[in-house]
C-alpha cells in the first residue's frame, strides 16, 4: 500500500518529494523506510495471522480437524516467530519509531540515514529467509527454539534461526542509531524533561535492545553449528547442557516482551493526554516507571524456568526480583487512570484502543503475578494459562496499542483521515474477540490443559470452541481496519496539521510533513502535554 | 618519508549543523556498537565459565594441547597492529597523508600475519582430531567433557577471526581512501572509527589468549 | 463463588493441591479487586469527564505526592506477602519426606516409563500406593519433555543428561492424567499417561512382583488392545488407517510393505516382533514415508505380550 501513494495536495511533502518505486527502495527518508517496514511487518501480520487461524481451527475439536500433528506444529511455530520476531517486536519501534522519533525530537533525520536503510533490508532479508521455508520442509520447534529438540528436528531450523539473526542484527543497528539520535539531533529547547514519553519509552527499549539482543544472535548463531557440526554446547548426547540455552534464549526472550510493552506503553502515554486534553499525570512517574522496568527486565529471566530444572535458590531470586516488575507497572497503569481524572475526554478510535489496551493489559500484568508466584507458576506453566497471559501482554497490550498509535498517527503520516464509524465497529470486534478467544484459555489452562497440544481431552472441547469462534471475530475486525485504512489512504478526507490538538513536535509541521520534517526548525519552550496553555 | 599534508574533505550530511556534530554523534554510534558487540561475545564467554567451573579438569588437561607459543605470537602481532593502527589515527588527525597509508598498510599486514598463524595452528588440530564435540576424534584425552572446551575454542576463536577478517576489509577499504586523500585534520571520522574497532578486537583476543592457552 | 472456582480446578488429588489451591484464590480475589478498581474508576472518568463542548475547563493536576507513595507502597507490600506464601507452599511441592518411595521415570518420544525397585517395569501407567511420599527420579533418552500431573499441581522439566525430582502423596485410592507440557515433537499431545493409585495391600503385592495390578483379559486379541494402549503403542500408530507418526495398524497384516530403501518386506510375526524390539533405524527395515524415531521396546514385552500385540494387529487385517 505504501509503494502507490497518491499525490496529496499542491505542496511539496516526503509522499511526493521524489516518485517513483525506486526513489521508495533507496530511499533516506526516515519517514519512508518507516512506512517500507510498516508495509513489511503487516504482510507478516497477515501469514502469521492465517496461521493463528490454522491453530484455532485445528482445536475445534479432539484429533484431527483439517491438519495433521506436523502441519499443526508448523503452524503454532510459523504463528510464533512470524508474530514474535517479525510483527511485534520491530512494529512499534521500527515502523512506527520510524514515522514518529524523529520528528518528536524535531530532528531532520535520524543519525544515520544510511544504516537506517540498510537496517531496514538487514530485516527484509531475514523475514524472506525465514518464511521462505514454509516452500522447504518448514519448521517446528516451536518459536523458542528449545534444544535439542531443535538440534535433532529435520526441519529446516537453520534458515529459520539464521533470519531471525538478520532481524536482531536490524534491530540491533535501529537501536544504536535511535539512541544516537535522541542524545544528538534534539531541537532547541528540547531538553529530556520536556520530551515526549514515547520517546522515553523508544529510547529505554533501544538500550534493552542493544543490550539483550546481541545474546540471543549468538546463541542462535551457535544453534546453528550445532546442527551444522554438533559442537555440543546444548546437546546432552555431547556433554553440554540444555538448559544453557534456556538461559541464554530468556536472557534476550525476557528483555524483548519489555521490546514488546515499552513502545506499546509509550503510545498510551501520547494518546491518554491528548484525548484528555489534560497534562500527563506524574510525567516523572511515567519515565522512571519505564526505566525500572528496563533495568528489572535483565534480571528476571529464570521465571520462565521454575520447572527447568534449575536451582531451588535460582527460583527463589527470580521469582522475588519478577515481583518488582508488578510496582513500576502498577504505577503506570494508575497515572494513565489518574490522568483522564477531570479531564475532557473524546471517544475517539485512538483513544477507545487506548481504553482497550489498558484493560487487557491490565488482565495480562494481573496474571503475571500469578506466573511470578514460584508454586502457582509449577501447575500453571507451559499450559494454556500461559497462552492467555502473554497474548493478555503481547496482543492485548502492543497490539491494540499499535493500533491505538496507527489512528492516532494516519493523519500525520498520510496526510488524511480514516472514518469513525467503521474504524469504531472494527475496535468493537477486536476487542470483544480477544477476550471470547483468550479468556476461556486462562480457565484451559488452570485445569491443566498443556500447550502446543494438536489434540485434548474431551472435556476440554467446549472452552476451545469459544475460543475458536472470538479468533474469527478478532480476523473480522481486522479485515475491516485494513478496508476502511486502505479507503481512508486513497480517498479519506483531507486532514489538518494537527487535528488532534497535540502539542507535541510532529503536530507542529504539516500533514503529511515536508521531506525534510519541518520548514523552519521548531524552538521548544514547554512541555510535551501542556494543553492549558 | 615525505611530508605530504592533506586536509581532508570537509562535508557533512545535510541533517546535522556542523562537521563537528556530524564526528560526535558517529562516535557515539560507534561506541554504542562496541558495546553491542561485547554482549555478543558474552555468550561464548558464560558458556565458557559455566563448563570451566563445572569441569576444572577437562580444561586443564584440554588447554595443554593449545600451543601457548603460537598463542603468545599472535597476541604480540595483534598488540603491534592496535599500535600501528593508533599512529594511523594520530597521523590522520595531523593530516599527514603518507604516514596514514603507511601505518594502515602496516596494521593490514599485521592482521593477515595474525590469520596466517590461526590458520597453521587450525590446521593443525583438524589434522589430529582436535575438532568440536561432534566431530572429536583424538583420542590422547582422559576427561569426558574435554571435547567441550575445543567447541568453545572454535567458537570463540572462530567468531573472533571473523571480526579480524571484517577489520582487514574495513581497513583496506579506508587505505584506499586514505590514499586517495580523503582524511585530515578536518575529516578523520573513518581513520578514529575503525581505529575503535580494531583496539575492540584486539581486546577480545588479550582476554582469549589467557583463557584459552594459559588456564591450564 | 468458591465452589464455582473450584470447578475450574482439577480434582485435589494430593495435600497440597489443597494448599495451592488457597493460593490460587487469594490471588485471584487480590486480582479482582484491583481491576474493579482500575477498570470502575477508568469508565467513570470516561462518563464523568467525557467532553461536553470543546475547550471545557480541565484540571492541572500533575502529580499527587500522597497518592503515588500509596499506590507505590501498597502493591510492594502486597506482591511480598504473594512471594513469601508462594514460596512457602513451593517449599512444600519441593521437599520429600525423607522416607519417600523412589520411582525411576524415563521420558522418551512419546512415552512414560516407569522402573520401581523390584526391577519391574511399566510403560504408560504409574503405580502408586495412597498415602504414602513418592519421589519420582527423571531423565530423558531424546529430547526435553515435561512430567505434569494437573490433580496434584505439580511438573517439572523431564531433561536429557540430568535428573529432575518430583514427589507427591496421593490422598485417596484413584485414576489420574500424566501430561508431557514441554512440546516434544509430533506425538506430543499423545505422551500421556495414568497415575493409578492404588490401596497399600495392592501395593505390596505388587511390590512383591506376584500378579499384575491389572486384570488380564481371556482373549489374547483383547489383551494386545490392552497393551497397544498402555504401552503407548496409540501415540503414533492408529487402528483405523489414518496415517501417525507410524503407519496405521489397520490391514497392515501380510501386506507387503515397501521400505525406505525400495525394497519390501512382508509383515508378518518376525517383522513385527523385530520392529518392536529393534525399530527400524536402517533403511530397509523401515517404512517408506516415516522418520525412524521409534523407541526400544526391547526388555520391557515380555514374550506372551508380543504375542498379544501380534494377535491382536493380526485382528485388525481387513
Amino acid at each position: 500500500m505504501s509503494h502507490d501513494a497518491p499525490a496529496h495536495g499542491s505542496h511539496d511533502n516526503y509522499l511526493t518529494h521524489k516518485r517513483g518505486l525506486w526513489s521508495w527502495l533507496y530511499t533516506l527518508d526516515h519517514k519512508r523506510i518507516g512506512l517500507l517496514y510498516l508495509f513489511t511487518i503487516l504482510s507478516a501480520f497477515l501469514v502469521g495471522g492465517i496461521a493463528a487461524l490454522m491453530v484455532r481451527t485445528e482445536l475445534w475439536k479432539p484429533g484431527k480437524v483439517f491438519l495433521d500433528p506436523d502441519g499443526f506444529n508448523q503452524a503454532f511455530t510459523y504463528h510464533g516467530s512470524i508474530m514474535v520476531f517479525m510483527v511485534i517486536l520491530p512494529l512499534i519501534p521500527s515502523a512506527l519509531g520510524n514515522l514518529i522519533l524523529p520528528m518528536q525530537v524535531g530532528a531532520k533525520d535520524v543519525a544515520f540515514p544510511k544504516l537506517n536503510l540498510l537496517s531496514y533490508y538487514v530485516f527484509l532479508f531475514g523475514v524472506i529467509l525465514a518464511v521462505a521455508t514454509l516452500f522447504t520442509s518448514g519448521i517446528d520447534t516451536g518459536w523458542t527454539f528449545y534444544a535439542p529438540y531443535s538440534i535433532r528436528t529435520s526441519t529446516a531450523t537453520i534458515m529459520v534461526v539464521t533470519g531471525a539473526f538478520f532481524m536482531g542484527f536490524a534491530a540491533i543497528l535501529t537501536a544504536l542509531n535511535f539512541i544516537t539520535t535522541v542524545h544528538k539531533l534534539r531541537a532547541p529547547g528540547l531538553t529530556f524533561g520536556r520530551l515526549p514519553l514515547f520517546v522515553w519509552c523508544i529510547y529505554a527499549t533501544n538500550i534493552i535492545q542493544m543490550l539483550a539482543t546481541p545474546v540471543i544472535a549468538l546463541t542462535l548463531m551457535l544453534l546453528v553449528f550445532e546442527r551444522l557440526m554438533g559442537i555440543g554446547i546444548f546437546d546432552a548426547k555431547l556433554g553440554g547442557d540444555p538448559v544453557l540455552f534456556q538461559h541464554f534464549f530468556w536472557f534476550y526472550s525476557h528483555p524483548a516482551v519489555y521490546i514488546m510493552i515499552l513502545p506499546a506503553m509509550g503510545i498510551i502515554n501520547e494518546v491518554i493526554p491528548v484525548f484528555s486534553r489534560k497534562n500527563v499525570f506524574s510525567y516523572w512517574g511515567m519515565a522512571g516507571a519505564v526505566f525500572g522496568i528496563a533495568v528489572v527486565s535483565f534480571i528476571v529471566w529464570g521465571h520462565h524456568m521454575f520447572v527447568s530444572g534449575q536451582s531451588e535458590t535460582a527460583n527463589f531470586v527470580f521469582s522475588l526480583l519478577t515481583m518488582f516488575v508488578a510496582v513500576p507497572t502498577g504505577i503506570k497503569i494508575f497515572n494513565w487512570v489518574a490522568t483522564m481524572y477531570q479531564g475532557s475526554i473524546r471517544l475517539t478510535t485512538p483513544m477507545l484502543y487506548a481504553m482497550a489496551f489498558i484493560f487487557v493489559f491490565l488482565v495480562g500484568g494481573l496474571t503475571g503475578v500469578f506466573l511470578a508466584t514460584v508454586s502457582i507458576n509449577v501447575h500453571l506453566t507451559d499450559t494454556y494459562f500461559v497462552v492467555a497471559h502473554f497474548h493478555y501482554t503481547m496482543v492485548g497490550g502492543a497490539i491494540m496499542a499499535f493500533m491505538a498509535g496507527l489512528h492516532y498517527w494516519f493523519p500525520k503520516f498520510s496526510g488524511r483521515m480514516y472514518a469513525e464509524f467503521p474504524a469504531k465497529i472494527s475496535w468493537f470486534l477486536i476487542f470483544l474477540g480477544f477476550n471470547v478467544t483468550f479468556f476461556p484459555q486462562f480457565i484451559l489452562g488452570m485445569q491443566g490443559m498443556p500447550r502446543r497440544y494438536y489434540s485434548y481431552p474431551e472435556r476440554f472441547t467446549n472452552l476451545n470452541q469459544i475460543s475458536t469462534v472470538g479468533s474469527y471475530l478478532i480476523a473480522l475486525g481486522f479485515v475491516l481496519a485494513l478496508f476502511y485504512l486502505i479507503y481512508g489512504l486513497l480517498w479519506g478526507k483531507k486532514a489538518p496539521d494537527n487535528p488532534w490538538g497535540a502539542e507535541t513536535l510532529e503536530w507542529k509541521t504539516s500533514s503529511p510533513p515536508p521531506h525534510e520534517n519541518f520548514i523552519r526548525e521548531p524552538v521548544v519552550t514547554h512541555g510535551p502535554y501542556e494543553y492549558q496553555i | 618519508m615525505s611530508e605530504t599534508r592533506t586536509e581532508g574533505v570537509r562535508h557533512f550530511a545535510h541533517h546535522f549543523k556542523s562537521a563537528f556534530h556530524e564526528f560526535d554523534a558517529c562516535k557515539v554510534g560507534m561506541w554504542l556498537f562496541l558495546l553491542q558487540e561485547v554482549l555478543f561475545f558474552a555468550p561464548l564467554f558464560v558458556g565458557y565459565a559455566v563448563y570451566r567451573a563445572l569441569y576444572p579438569e577437562a580444561w586443564h588437561e584440554a588447554s595443554h594441547l593449545l600451543d601457548w607459543k603460537l598463542g603468545a605470537l599472535n597476541t604480540v602481532v595483534l598488540i603491534c597492529s592496535s599500535f600501528t593502527m593508533a599512529m594511523g589515527v594520530h597521523a590522520a588527525q595531523t593530516g599527514r597523508k603518507n604516514k596514514i597509508v603507511l601505518n594502515l598498510g602496516l596494521t593490514i599486514l599485521l592482521a593477515c600475519c595474525f590469520l596466517v598463524v590461526k590458520y597453521f595452528e587450525y590446521s593443525h588440530k583438524v589434522h589430529v582430531g582436535l575438532l568440536p564435540a561432534g566431530m572429536f576424534t583424538y583420542e590422547g584425552l582422559q576427561h569426558a567433557k574435554s571435547p567441550l572446551f575445543f567447541s568453545l575454542y572454535f567458537m570463540m576463536t572462530g567468531l573472533h577471526g571473523l571480526h579480524v577478517l571484517i577489520g582487514i576489509a574495513v581497513l583496506g577499504w579506508i587505505w584506499s581512501r586514505a590514499r586517495r586523500g580523503d582524511f585530515g585534520p578536518d575529516y578523520y571520522t573513518p581513520v578514529e572509527l575503525t581505529g575503535l574497532y580494531w583496539h575492540f578486537v584486539d581486546l577480545v583476543w588479550i582476554y582469549l589468549f589467557p583463557l584459552l592457552y594459559l588456564v591450564g | 463463588m468458591e465452589t464455582a472456582f473450584a470447578q475450574m480446578l482439577p480434582p485435589v488429588a494430593s495435600d497440597v493441591a489443597g494448599n495451592w489451591d488457597t493460593l490460587f484464590l487469594f490471588l485471584v480475589g487480590v486480582s479482582v479487586v484491583f481491576f474493579v478498581i482500575v477498570v470502575g474508576s477508568m469508565l467513570w472518568f470516561l462518563i464523568k469527564y467525557r467532553e461536553k463542548e470543546p475547550g471545557q475547563k480541565v484540571g492541572n493536576i500533575v502529580h499527587n505526592d500522597k497518592l503515588e507513595f500509596l499506590w507505590i507502597t501498597i502493591p510492594t507490600i502486597l506482591v511480598m506477602i504473594i512471594f513469601a506464601w508462594g514460596w512457602i507452599v513451593y517449599k512444600r511441592m519441593v521437599d520429600a519426606p525423607e522416607s519417600a518411595y523412589d520411582i525411576k521415570v524415563i521420558g522418551k518420544q512419546w512415552l512414560w516409563q516407569f522402573q520401581y525397585d523390584n526391577g519391574k517395569t511399566t510403560i504408560g501407567e504409574l503405580i502408586v500406593p495412597e498415602k504414602i511420599p513418592v519421589r519420582l527420579i527423571m531423565t530423558s533418552d531424546d529430547v526435553i519433555h515435561s512430567f505434569f500431573l494437573p490433580d496434584f499441581r505439580i511438573k517439572n522439566d523431564v531433561v536429557p543428561g540430568m535428573y529432575t525430582k518430583v514427589w507427591f502423596q496421593a490422598n485417596e485410592q484413584g485414576e489420574h492424567t500424566i501430561f508431557c507440557a514441554e512440546y516434544c515433537g509430533n506425538a506430543h499431545s499423545k505422551m500421556m499417561g495414568t497415575v493409578k493409585v492404588v490401596s497399600l495391600s495392592e501395593w505390596e503385592t505388587f511390590q512383591k512382583g506376584k500378579g499384575a495390578p491389572k486384570e488380564r483379559p481371556a482373549s489374547l486379541v483383547e489383551w494386545g488392545q490392552q497393551l497397544y494402549t498402555d504401552k503407548g503403542c496409540f501415540a503414533c500408530h492408529s487402528v483405523d488407517g489414518v496415517k501417525g507418526i507410524g503407519p496405521s495398524f489397520k490391514g497392515i497384516w501380510g501386506k507387503q510393505e515397501e521400505m525406505s530403501d525400495g525394497s519390501h518386506i512382508l509383515v508378518d510375526e518376525n517383522y513385527v516382533r523385530e520392529s518392536i524390539e529393534y525399530p527400524g533405524t536402517t533403511k530397509d527395515k523401515l517404512v517408506k514415508g516415516f522418520p525412524p524415531v521409534m523407541p526400544t521396546f526391547k526388555g520391557l514385552i515380555a514374550e506372551e505380550e508380543l504375542n498379544a500385540l501380534i494377535a491382536f494387529i493380526k485382528n485388525l487385517k481387513e
